[in-house]
Parts: structure tokens; sequence; C-alpha cells
């Protein structure tokens, strides 16, 4: 049951990604480069709806909030996201778009996916010496979200409820796509 | 529903994924399973990488320090590869696939080996931009590693949830990626 969820929900993934232009690495670097927000402004959209949804079906009971899986802040996220950022902007790939734009018959997106299982096996390779650093202090306790609505995750901002804070920071998000220019 | 999608479709569409995704078992991410590709292919030369071990959380520990985290659970999959995280991330494949096949946006001949940005910036000989893209793999994916998540995990998936570690990646990942992407291929 888990394989053909993995399967359809992979697939309806895969298909989203194609569709909305994220395989085409022109218009990742576009967006980069701040010359075509369109996709900018998909995700922030797809951001905006999906959290907003999310929060109401779990205040109602129909997604189950032990789904939620919050990952962890440390220095390392930010860092890596840096280093992550620098790859995306060159190349016009992050992992995911990487893997759909073998499916447009890409070459380029080839050498992406070989660079990253070796950029992945050197991490894995080096953890051991570098999990002790400052890189992996935790920031804020860690596994941290702004909203409440979790039993296993803390709230920064348990003052607010839950569900009211995503909708204003869904809010947020939506009315940002809304406004982004479509070309600079 | 022809070709790319506008942003506000397009964005529904991609909202759509992540939101079925955690409804019906957990957050996409995508990165960590290109830690499991290098496993299994590492697991086929090795008798000691991944071990089973009644006495790890996950049954199975690994003499790497990085695939025995978290109670051994990446050892796990990399015994197990046919389990969710991985089979969603070879379906995605098929869904670009079948997106590609049903009317979505085509890429032409010359798109497959570069972008037209790059082609305009650093002429059509390809084997510049796969060098050049392959150190760009390798950058992205440690860099996802050591963040713990990618644009997928982190950004999409962690913000949706509002988890403060979704916005501390993507002000790392877009406070160098616009300097950079502005520098390499210019505003003009």
């Amino acid at each position: 049951m888990t394989i053909l969820l993995a399967i359809l929900l992979g697939i309806f993934f895969g298909f989203a990604l194609q569709r909305v232009g994220a395989t085409n690495p022109q218009n990742i670097i576009n967006m980069m480069r701040l010359k075509d927000l369109h996709l900018m402004k998909a995700i922030f959209f797809g951001i905006g709806v999906s959290s907003i949804l999310l929060f109401l079906l779990m205040a109602v009971g129909v997604i189950d909030a032990g789904h939620l899986s919050v990952k962890s802040s440390y220095g390392g996220v930010i860092v890596g996201g840096a280093i992550l950022g620098l790859g995306f902007a060159v190349a016009g790939y992050c992992p995911g778009t990487s893997l759909t734009a073998l499916a447009d018959g890409r070459k380029d997106a080839l050498f992406f996916v070989g660079g990253g299982l070796l950029g992945a096996l050197i991490y894995t390779l080096m953890y051991g010496s570098i999990q002790g650093t400052w890189l992996f202090n935790k920031i804020a306790g860690g596994k941290v979200m702004l909203a409440t609505g979790s039993d296993k995750f803390q709230a920064l901002l348990p003052m607010i409820p839950g569900t009211l804070l995503a909708l204003i920071i869904g809010g947020i998000f939506m009315l940002i796509a809304w406004k982004l220019p479509d070309k600079a | 529903m022809n070709g790319q999608l506008n942003w506000f479709k397009g964005g529904l569409l991609l909202g759509a994924a992540f939101l079925v995704a955690v409804a019906f078992v957990k957050p996409i991410g995508v990165s960590t399973q290109f830690v499991i590709a290098d496993g299994i292919v590492w697991n086929l030369f090795s008798d000691t990488v991944v071990q089973k071990n009644p006495e790890s959380k996950s049954g199975y520990s690994s003499s790497n320090a990085y695939l025995n985290k978290s109670g051994g659970k990446y050892a796990k999959n990399i015994a197990n590869p046919i389990n969710y995280s991985f089979i969603f991330v070879l379906a995605m494949v098929a869904g670009a696939f079948l997106s590609s096949r049903l009317g979505g946006p085509q890429a032409t001949k010359m798109d497959r080996s570069a972008p037209e940005v790059w082609r305009q910036r650093f002429g059509e000989n390809p084997t510049l931009r796969y060098v050049t893209v392959f150190f760009a793999g390798v950058l992205v994916l440690f860099g996802a590693r050591l963040a713990g998540g990618c644009t997928s995990g982190h950004m999409m998936s962690g913000m949706m949830q509002t988890s403060l570690s979704g916005y501390l990646f993507a002000v790392g990942a877009f406070a160098i990626g616009v300097p950079a992407a502005i520098l390499v291929y210019k505003r003009n």
C-alpha cells in the first residue's frame, strides 16, 4: 500500500514539476537572476495555498498532524542552503528538478545527477569528521515551527492560535505571489 | 492545460502535490535519496557498510557515521530499496515523462544540451555546460545534505509547515543564489 502511494504521489509531483516549467533550467536561472519570476510566483502561491489548507484540514481532523515532519534548524541549514544556492543558480537544477528533467531528455541534467551522486557521497564520507562542529549547533531549539498544530514539534509563537497564524503566513505568501511582477 | 502552466494554475498544481503527500503519508523530500542511491551501489561492493543489527532502532547499522545516523534509518533504506521515499523519487521521473507526453512544455534539441540563457552567454559547445553542471551538482547535493534537505524538503514542505528551518534554508539559498546568477549570467 505504501509503495502504491509512493508511485501515485511521486507521479503527481513529477507531473506538477514538469507542467509548471521547473524541469527547464532556463526558468530557474531566470528566476535567480530576477528576470522572469513566473516560477517564483508559482512557488510562493503553492506554498501559501498548501499551508493554509494543511492547517485548516488538520484543525478539522481530516489530516493527521502526526504526518508533519519538521526538520531541525542548525547553522548548517543556512550554510548548506548557501552552497546549494550557488550550484542551483549556475546549473538551474535542484535535486528534484534534475531528476525530472531527465524525462525531458535533457543531457545536462544527467551530468548534474552524476555530480549530485558524487556530492552526496562526499558528504556521507565527511559527516563523521564534521558532526561535532558548530555547524550542527541548534538554532531556537532545533525542530521548531512557527505555528502550533503538532504535538511532536514545539511552536515558536504559541501565543497565536496555530491555524490563524498559518492562515496569515499563507495569505502573505499568496499576496507576494500575486504582487510580484511576472517579468522584470 | 497544454504547455507550461501560468503561475496561478502551476502554483495550485504544485501546492496540491505537496498537500496530498503530507495528507496521505509525509512531506515530500528528494535529496536524501541521492545518499540512498550511493549507498545501494556501495552496499554491492562492501559487506560492512550496511549490516543487520537487532540493537539498532531501525534493525540496521552502518560502519559509516552518516548512514548510521538516527538509529540507522538510512542503512535500513539502503538494505531495502523498495521503500516509500526511494520509489517516490523514481516515480517522479515517470510523472514528468507523462506530463511531457500529455502536452507539457517541450525542450528543443538545443535546450537538451544547455538552456538558451547559457548558450547566449557561453556559446553552443555543450562540454563546458556539462562540466560546469557536474560540479554544480556536487555543490547542490553536498549543500542539501549539510542543510538536511533541498528545495522540496526544506523550502516547499518546510515553509508549508511553517518550520523555522525552511525559512533559514530559503534565506541561505537565495542570499547566495541570486547574486551568483546575476554575476554569472548578467541581468541582460
